[in-house]
């Protein structure tokens, strides 16, 4: 059984394991290998890691530039300035060109809780989903991080993966199935489905247990690839559930809740709830449990959600004190 | 109009030259720069705009590269011990279009066709669509960071093959092109030559009075690289820069070439209206005149 660690610390751990096998990966960091865990790959391979400093842009490019010359290049930042900084680097010297560059960004969502907004990625699923060629990941649990890193180093082509800060709870057995585009289903249930990625589909494990608790049977669907998105498992609970939420650690515009709606929208019109920061920047926090309750994208927030997709709105709503909603 | 139509059709191939074959004779290569001139018009035309003035002002320099300097072959385009050619200025794509074409990495013909949708030539260059082409650029100032990343894997795999770059002085306006210098520098990348094409211009005017980047050569040299200047257009002096370069060890080279934007056509030349100018009729027999005259001046038969 994998420790519940950080999922950034399991991608330090899992590069490593790469490069023992595997002399073409190549590590690039913007300096901050520490916060990003590329610094594991640092001391076991010093010859292949190249910290590039504070240059975001140039680094992607020298990313470019190794997996043009044959090499599978991994460059890590925090999600903020991979997905931003370096966006146009990303889309035209990597994805334009297919190239086998692995950006694998951390700090993704409010989990930087201390550091506030300048370093809170909370558009970079919108953003990367919206770029050609780009396969997009956002793992929950440290079982399914070191899954997904060692696929996306097997599968050719540019991918950019978003990871947490925070330790991650452990979901899965070792011997889970992982394939890129296709959900895990982590509680099975037909009165709503609740679509999850990265640190929410723990909250959504807690908000289908106290859900169940009232006779409320919550499906949970870990949607680890947010490109291509897997449609359908996105169908199939729009057809067999009475409504569907999305919880992510990010924007309710453009990710997560965006490529569900998408496919509803087009394919099954069905009823969504969106969970996630609700078109704002966040704030500091001490604490990042404390962030995701004050923006109403927890668990409670999660149940809120189901409460109304059930049409059972108000009489169930836990009590969220005023406490907790006044700014952190 | 339809290239058929052209008055001046070009000559379809260097008749003195054989493609395959690597020249080191000044006059040839000089004579290549004005057959690559020669497909620039042709690939513009009459009433289409076009980058002549970037595309003519580097012709000498992609016909040194392409014609003597780089170890390449046209029928091992992906050979890993190659060396890379990145044109960061992307935008004259046509001149790097001609010299790939000139030098056999696909048929001439294949000029005819370029920015039709779907062709192999497009806009900008795409290393998935054109053999040869190397780096997806026209986006400015990405072009040394890659060739950073080129370089350093050379290293990393104890290759000896070098990676060579064409900046614009437009260009250098953008800052991505200095955290590349940095890196560069930092490494010690001596297996990397960057050319920067000065020829004064950038889209809308003189580079003096957009964003003055000079004083080039001492920032290049502060910037920690090692820097040749020479006059861009005299393949003497262009040969002589990269072997220079090649001799250089420790840092990378930094080929300060003054050059004249849309050399080779009087109406061009100087003339920031031909950044993506468009050529009348009479502009067009009269670039053709110009350099039918050129490549006749220089017709050596030794």
């Amino acid at each position: 059984m994998t420790e519940a660690v950080p999922n950034r610390v399991i991608y330090g751990r899992t590069l490593v394991e790469l490069g023992q096998g595997n002399p073409r990966i190549v590590v690039l960091d913007a300096d901050v290998p520490k916060s990003t865990n590329t610094s594991q790959f640092r001391e076991a391979f010093p010859d292949r890691f190249f910290n590039c400093g504070v240059a975001e842009q140039n680094m992607i490019c020298i990313a470019a530039g190794f997996a043009a010359s044959g090499k599978i290049a991994f460059a890590s930042t925090f999600a903020v300035f991979a997905s931003m900084r370096a966006c146009e680097q990303v889309r035209t010297s990597v994805a334009y060109p297919r190239l086998n560059v692995k950006i694998v960004a951390t700090n993704a969502g409010l989990d930087n809780a201390g550091d506030g907004v300048t370093h809170q990625g909370i558009e970079d699923l919108a953003i990367m989903r919206s770029i050609p060629n780009l396969t997009v990941l956002s793992p929950s649990d440290p079982v399914t991080t070191r899954k997904a890193v060692l696929a996306i180093a097997q599968r050719e082509g540019p991918a950019y993966m978003r990871l947490g800060r925070n330790p991650s709870p452990v979901l899965y057995e070792e011997n889970v199935e992982f394939e890129i585009g296709k959900m895990i289903p982590l509680r099975n249930g037909d009165d709503l489905a609740i679509i999850a990625t990265g640190n929410m589909v723990h909250q959504a494990l807690i908000a289908a247990d106290s859900l169940a608790g009232q006779g409320i049977q919550a499906r949970v669907l870990d949607c680890h690839t947010i490109k291509p998105v897997d449609k359908a498992a996105i169908l199939d609970a729009a057809r067999t559930t009475r409504g569907i939420i999305t919880a992510e650690d990010h924007n309710v515009v453009g990710g997560l809740g965006g490529a569900v709606c998408e496919v509803l929208s087009e394919l099954c019109p069905a009823r969504v709830k969106r969970v996630g920061l609700k078109d704002c920047f966040a704030t500091s926090a001490r604490d990042y449990r404390e962030l995701l309750a004050h923006f109403q994208m927890d668990a409670a927030a999660i149940q809120a959600a189901a409460y109304e997709l059930c049409g059972s709105k108000s009489a169930h709503i836990p009590s969220r004190s005023s406490a907790r909603r006044s700014t952190p | 109009m339809r290239l058929e139509e052209c008055p001046h059709p070009v000559p379809l191939i260097g008749a003195a030259l054989d493609p395959m074959k690597t020249e080191t004779n000044p006059r040839h290569l000089q004579r290549k720069a004005c057959l690559l001139r020669r497909h620039i018009i042709r690939m513009v035309g009459v009433g289409k705009t076009g980058h002549i003035g970037g595309s003519c002002s580097c012709a000498d320099i992609v016909a040194a590269l392409y014609f003597s300097v780089m170890n390449i072959d046209p029928a091992q385009p992906d050979d890993p011990a190659r060396d890379r050619f990145i044109l960061s200025k992307g935008h004259a794509a046509l001149v790097l279009y001609a010299a790939l074409a000139e030098r056999g990495f696909f048929p001439i013909g294949e000029l005819d066709r370029v920015k039709q949708a779907g062709a192999m030539l497009q806009g900008h260059p795409d290393r998935l669509r054109t053999p040869g082409v190397e780096a997806n650029t026209g986006s400015l100032g990405q072009g040394l960071s890659l060739a950073n990343g080129m370089a350093l894997a050379a290293k990393l795999d104890a290759s000896n093959h070098r990676v060579y770059v064409i900046l614009g002085d437009g260009e250098i306006n953008e800052g991505q092109v200095w955290e590349a210098a940095m890196f560069g520098a930092f490494h010690g990348l001596d297996n990397l030559t960057a050319t920067l094409d000065r020829n004064g211009l950038q889209a809308m005017g003189p580079t003096k009075t957009r964003l003055d980047t000079g004083p080039l050569r001492d920032k290049w040299l502060a910037f920690g690289w090692h820097v040749v200047e020479i006059d861009g257009h005299d393949m003497a002096q262009i040969l002589d820069a990269f072997a220079q370069a090649k001799a250089h060890h420790g840092s990378p080279t930094l080929i300060l070439a003054n050059t004249v934007k849309g050399k080779g056509l009087s109406f061009a030349e100087n003339n920031p209206g031909f950044h993506n100018g468009m050529m009348t009729q009479e502009q067009y027999d009269l670039a053709g005149r110009e350099l039918d005259a050129a490549l006749a001046a220089l017709d050596d038969p030794t």
